[in-house]
């Protein structure tokens, strides 16, 4: 009883904390983004000048439309891949090489970007020097990059949902005499849905905030949003970032909130479909 | 060689529910079941693992005012096969101090990261996955929030609060604690902050997903038979959350050796991170074979810890399947 009292006020303590670390650095970035002075620390009234400043950037807009594209292309791309990779490590059995692709995907994950970003352009380089492709460095390497980064994530999201999933139905489709792929598409998709739709979350906003990779394979022409950020955020505090930044962290807030409560309520449903079925 | 190197193994398995569990898939002809593992399987080594021997390859090279600025290892000249292994590129990382330090600096900044992530996140963790069910889910969503935003966006944040007129000198000045602002910003002070700031959430959520599973009634069983908490924590609680710990760790210190982006914002500009010495000898001085060797001598030290969390990973996996 006493313990437990103890406990909570140690955890309610650290959670505080914990959350005051979190999220302090980012009202604060809010709260300056509606200064009136150019000077972000410096507070002198409240504006919403820098929106409008940020609104009228043409680099800020096309450098957005870019990697809007890209990070839709990459995620797509590697929920395709990977679904079928999860699917592999889940479901196939072991075969000669698993260990090494299993590899492959952990490796991405923790790899320092620095380092992934700068042996895919030389491999891009060496391409282009045996077979002149890619001609150049632009959209297609950063799409590559970022699908080969991204479909690690979505390996492990869709995997775990795999591995935990109940194959009661996947059985009896196929003691029914259901054909593979059509167990696949009928009955493991939907249930794995959500999986789906959270892995290409996850791969669409790392795509979008990905600098590093990017950096090392993108060309003259091809700038994304994170780059133009880095390059403007290298020569100090600027005031159009903070609108920028409070933006998108009002974006990322409604849509993951959002998807947060879609989840519950769906896991919610399937409590209660399958305390009615017991 | 692809097709034998997938080559699926037949399942001898005895027959019995726990076979065909297994491997309803292994009905696809094995034709197919390659096809659709050559997929990734390709990708991946295309574009993960190959592109390492170009690395291994440039690293040995010279580097050369050209468009790639490096000469080919292997040059054939009329009738002579020349091939030029240059060793000079590992020679002068091991030789010159400047690189010592940098693997050392970011060595040393990552494992510091480390820890204090482990210091700040464990708590953060236990207390979220002990919290009432209905709640649990929220507060993981709020720690995870921050995480869904923009890397450089966090770290940007950072800026506007250590800067020398910043919120935090603000606060000292106004509360008459320092006469003139204290240089916080490009400190190795201001880099640790930010590492653990944007490292966290790796630290926290394997953290979580190992004790949310702890029994409660182990703790309980602790507590009846007179066990102090501080005592059932070391005993009982942290043992059984070795596997959540070592994962996390992980998680935060491998990307952490290589982090470009924070010391290059937040840093001091003498005190130099590899990731970031990588970064300038492609980017400013277009020494790519420099480069190359830079990457190289990191992955022979990232290596083995990377295989490490991958063998542990792949047990839990395994363990979680059993189940």
């Amino acid at each position: 009883m006493n313990n437990a009292n103890n406990l909570s006020v140690f955890g309610k303590l650290s959670l505080g904390a914990g959350f005051a670390f979190l999220y302090l650095p980012i009202v604060v970035l809010v709260v300056y983004s509606f200064n009136a002075s150019k000077l972000v620390t410096v507070w002198a009234g409240f504006s919403t000048h820098w929106y409008g400043e940020l609104f009228r950037d043409e680099a800020v807009l096309s450098s957005l439309w870019l990697s809007l594209k890209i990070a839709f292309l990459a995620s797509t791309m590697s929920v395709v891949l990977g679904t079928i990779a999860g699917l592999v490590l889940a479901r196939f059995g072991p075969f000669r090489g698993k260990s090494l692709f299993a590899g492959m995907i952990t490796a991405p994950m923790v790899m320092p970007e620095v380092i992934t970003g700068l042996s895919m352009l030389l491999l891009f380089v060496q391409m282009q020097q045996w077979f002149g492709h890619p001609a150049e460095r632009g959209v297609l390497t950063i799409w590559v990059g970022h699908v080969t980064l991204c479909m690690a994530y979505v390996t492990v999201v869709i995997r775990a949902r795999l591995v935990e999933m109940d194959r009661s139905v996947e059985e009896a489709a196929m003691d029914l005499g259901a054909r593979p792929l059509k167990i696949f598409f009928l009955i493991t998709l939907p249930i794995i849905a959500p999986a789906i739709a959270s892995g290409f979350l996850l791969a669409f906003t790392l795509s979008l905030d990905d600098l590093v990779i990017t950096a090392f394979l993108s060309g003259p022409g091809s700038t994304t949003l994170p780059q133009l950020i880095f390059s403007r955020v290298r020569l100090g505090l600027n005031p159009e970032i903070n609108a920028l930044a409070t933006i998108t962290v009002l974006a990322v807030a409604v849509l993951v909130v959002s998807a947060n409560r879609i989840m519950v309520r769906a896991e919610r449903r399937r409590a209660r479909l399958a305390a009615a079925a017991a | 060689m692809m097709s034998r190197l997938l080559s699926l193994r037949d399942s001898r398995d005895p027959a019995g529910r726990a076979a065909r569990r297994a491997a309803w898939w292994q009905r696809l002809a094995p034709r197919g079941r390659t096809l659709v593992t050559a997929i990734p399987y390709g990708w991946l080594l295309l574009f993960f693992l190959v592109p390492f021997l170009f690395v291994l390859q440039i690293s040995f090279s010279e580097v050369e005012i050209a468009s790639p600025p490096y000469r080919a290892l292997v040059e054939r000249s009329e009738d002579v096969l020349n091939i030029a292994l240059n060793l000079g590129n590992y020679t002068y990382i091991f030789g010159d101090p400047l690189y010592f330090d940098a693997y050392l600096g970011s060595l040393e900044t990552a494992a510091v990261t480390t820890a204090i992530c482990l210091l700040i996140g464990y708590p953060i963790a236990y207390t979220i996955a002990r919290a009432p069910e209905a709640r649990r889910n929220t507060l993981l969503m709020l720690v995870m929030l921050p995480f869904w935003t923009s890397f450089l966006v966090r770290v940007y944040a950072w800026m506007g609060i250590l800067d020398s007129n910043g919120l935090v000198n603000q606060a000292l000045l106004a509360l008459g604690l320092v006469d003139a602002p204290l240089q916080l910003m490009h400190t190795q002070l201001s880099v640790q902050i930010v590492m653990v700031y944007a490292y966290l959430p790796f630290m926290i959520l394997p953290l979580f997903s190992n004790l949310v599973k702890l029994d409660g009634r182990l703790l309980e069983a602790a507590a009846d038979l007179g066990c102090r908490p501080w005592k059932t924590f070391l005993t009982v609680t942290l043992p059984l959350s070795k596997n959540g710990v070592v994962a996390g760790s992980m998680l935060v210190f491998i990307p952490a050796v290589g982090e470009f982006v924070i010391p290059e914002l937040v840093g001091t500009p003498e005190s130099l991170m590899i990731g970031k010495v990588l970064w300038m000898e492609f980017f400013d001085n277009n020494n790519w074979p420099m480069a190359a060797s830079v990457t190289i001598v990191m992955l022979a030290l990232l290596i083995l810890p990377i295989v490490y969390l991958h063998k542990r990973e792949e047990k839990a996996l395994a363990r979680a399947a059993r189940r």
